[in-house]
């Protein structure tokens, strides 16, 4: 099976909370983990493998499948669950996360992880990755298209930026780089910590096609990936940067935009009103606490 | 109060219910070895040459205090490692003496080529604080673990690697080394390491305690004996302190040494205390290739001293994923662990059959404890 049809936006919408609700069962597990980063990009990573991503799960090495490098691999706890909800493995293995002897880590290791297309877990590395793969299945024509997920404050990286320079010199048009821009690192907010704004600016410098939108937005997230799959054929385009605007921890109305919370632990009360917060995201057609 | 409401310095609170909830800036600061923020803050308010930095790990590494005290001398690099123990050396060139702070695995390992080219060569005095190294940061996983700084790190020329045992030790050895001329590792774990030299204090002996290192130089004897000598570095100094007071008790005269100092390494010191015992365990939370045994293996065979060495750590491996202490019961690095491993050496070495090549901690150790860590 190839996945690749578009899904419906209730769909979509329902995925992201699965999603999220799956990412407090495993910190549950562990007792710790990556709340904030994995809820700024839940629905980037929706909208990639629900309808975007070419993959066949049930032969997670298909060479000619699209790759998907998570630069941020810290946010891995909200990818886990949508390897199992494909079928890379089975969901009961969610149960295990970071526990002794675990496959599933609080950064994700390809030897481990079916359907987990590279390691990560040391910030700067992803894009690079992202830069060989689309240059690799040039090389072997297979077609294939690599998305990157990276974090706003891993633009600190200088190896990001060497990586920028060789994509778009080599005109990497099968290579699309998200980044979510939820505005905090660990130490606060990144316009603070070390500001790298205007992003727009520094990647059009860099010869990328750079769109920006709300990272939230599944619709607006489907039709930037279907706009890159249109050009991802084409020699003389550049590769494209996505620049998604979010929330840290987004779903979670009492940590929402908080730095504090890239790592941390909702216990008894609070993981209830997390978990109702979450199931009330899409409940509000305003978009009033978006 | 808890830890939470003590560490904020003025960040944001978020309106929790329930006291088992924790954020990121509450939960490290549960960890009371971190003492480099306020120790540097202190000698800072007396050196003005003293400059701190981290790359977006303040409040992890508890560089806070640091921060909140010397404002105008504490630098954000954000996430750029290298380019902040690159910097660190031009600020040293200035007459500053930097302490940059960050996790092992993002010093010693991702920026080795900067601390060997930018910091050892034209020897300036810029302190690398390396915390969580070796497995200290559990179930985050290799990327996040570093188990072949020592390794990489004890080749480069002219650097200094120190690696305190506990709280004191590193109080002690940033005190005491201020004004030492020459680029520093500080090998440093997660701030929840037994404090060994406090502990020794506290408890008195005779002869008289061992003191808390103050400068780079010959490892600590910590307690004699003559059977097994068990060799520590970091976290593992308290484990064989540990280990050695459930075999004290089963009649094994065991010794324990402090190995402070990694590099320059006094090789003559330990060739002579392990002169005197039956069997020598080194144990390092690293790679055995290259590390802590390699150094002690090296050291007595180039001054002709025989004494069995039996080299505990990680083998040829990375690290499963795990809480942190899983992992040093799974590797055998907690004191039960050491204390197996020790007898098991003592009685390799009575039964003549000591065969140091081989792992004293086997595999089915392991699989014994992740089958009690699965129940």
């Amino acid at each position: 099976m190839t996945v690749t049809s578009p899904v419906d936006l209730p769909t979509l919408q329902r995925k992201a909370i699965e999603t999220r609700l799956a990412v407090l069962d495993q910190v549950e597990v562990a007792g710790s983990g990556h709340y904030g980063p994995a809820f700024s990009c839940t629905e980037i990573l929706v909208a990639l493998y629900h309808g975007w991503l070419r993959l066949r799960p049930d032969d997670p090495g298909w060479p000619q499948r699209d790759r998907f490098v998570m630069g941020k691999g810290h946010a891995i706890s909200a990818l886990y669950p949508i390897l199992a909800d494909l079928g890379y493995f089975d969901r009961a293995e969610l149960a295990t996360f970071c526990r002794l002897g675990s496959r599933l880590g609080d950064h994700p290791d390809m030897k481990k992880v079916p359907g987990a297309d590279f390691s990560s877990g040391s910030l700067g590395h992803g894009l690079s990755v992202g830069v060989g793969m689309a240059l690799g299945a040039r090389i072997r024509g297979f077609g294939s298209r690599v998305a990157v997920l990276l974090g706003d404050g891993e633009l600190n990286e200088g190896q990001v930026w060497e990586a920028a320079q060789l994509a778009a010199a080599r005109r990497l048009a099968n290579l699309v780089a998200i980044v979510d821009v939820n505005r905090v690192c660990v130490d606060g907010p990144t316009a603070e910590v070390l500001d790298l704004e205007p992003l727009d600016d520094h990647w059009r410098g860099f010869g990328w096609h750079v769109e920006r939108l709300d990272g939230h937005d599944l619709t607006a997230l489907g039709a930037a990936l279907r706009g890159v799959a249109d050009r991802s054929a084409d020699p003389d385009a550049p590769p494209t940067v996505l620049l998604a605007d979010t929330v840290v921890g987004k779903g979670v109305d009492f940590i929402e935009g908080m730095a504090e919370w890239h790592v941390g632990y909702f216990a008894g009360v609070d993981a209830d009103r997390a978990r109702a917060s979450i199931l009330s995201m899409y409940d509000d057609p305003a978009g009033a606490r978006s | 109060m808890t830890a939470t409401d003590t560490a904020r310095h003025g960040r944001a609170r978020t309106d929790l219910r329930d006291p088992g909830s924790f954020d990121h800036v509450g939960r490290d600061a549960g960890a009371s070895g971190f003492v480099a923020g306020r120790v540097l803050a202190e000698l800072a308010a007396a050196d003005d040459r003293i400059v701190a930095a981290s790359a977006d790990l303040t409040w992890v590494t508890q560089l806070d205090a640091f921060a909140a005290a010397h404002p105008d001398r504490y630098l954000q690099f954000g996430i750029a490692e290298r380019n902040m123990i690159t910097a660190a050396a031009g600020l040293a060139t200035t007459g500053l003496i930097p302490y940059v702070s960050t996790f092992a695995c993002f010093s010693g390992v991702l920026a080795f080529a900067n601390i060997r080219t930018d910091l050892a060569y034209p020897n300036l005095p810029v302190r690398v604080l390396a915390t969580h190294a070796g497995i200290a940061m559990g179930y985050f996983g290799t990327s996040h673990h570093a188990t072949e700084d020592i390794a990489a790190l004890r080749s480069v020329a002219g650097l200094t690697i120190l690696s305190p045992a506990g709280a004191a030790a590193t109080e002690a050895l940033l005190r005491g080394t201020v004004d030492h001329d020459g680029p520093i590792y500080f090998r440093l774990g997660r701030g929840r390491e037994d404090d060994v030299y406090a502990a020794a204090q506290d408890r008195g002996s005779t002869p008289a305690a061992p003191a808390a290192p103050t400068a780079p130089g010959a490892p600590t004897e910590l307690t004699a004996g003559d059977d097994v000598l068990l060799v520590g570095t970091g976290l593992t100094t308290g484990s064989a302190v540990g280990a050695a007071e459930r075999l004290a008790a089963d009649g094994v005269a065991v010794g324990v040494v402090d190995v402070h100092t990694l590099k320059p390494f006094d090789g003559a010191a330990m060739a002579r205390l392990a002169a005197g015992y039956r069997a020598v365990v080194t144990v390092e939370e690293h790679t055995v290739e290259g590390g802590l045994g390699s150094i002690v293996v090296e050291a007595l065979a180039r001054r002709r001293v025989f004494t069995p060495v039996f080299t505990h750590g990680l083998q040829d491996e990375f690290a499963l994923i795990g809480p942190p202490n899983h992992l040093y019961r799974y590797y055998g690095l907690d004191a039960d662990g050491v204390a197996t491993v020790a007898r098991r050496a003592v009685d390799a070495v009575d039964r003549d059959r000591a065969d140091p090549s081989r792992p004293l901690w086997t595999e089915a150790d392991r699989q014994e404890v992740l089958a009690a860590a699965r129940r």
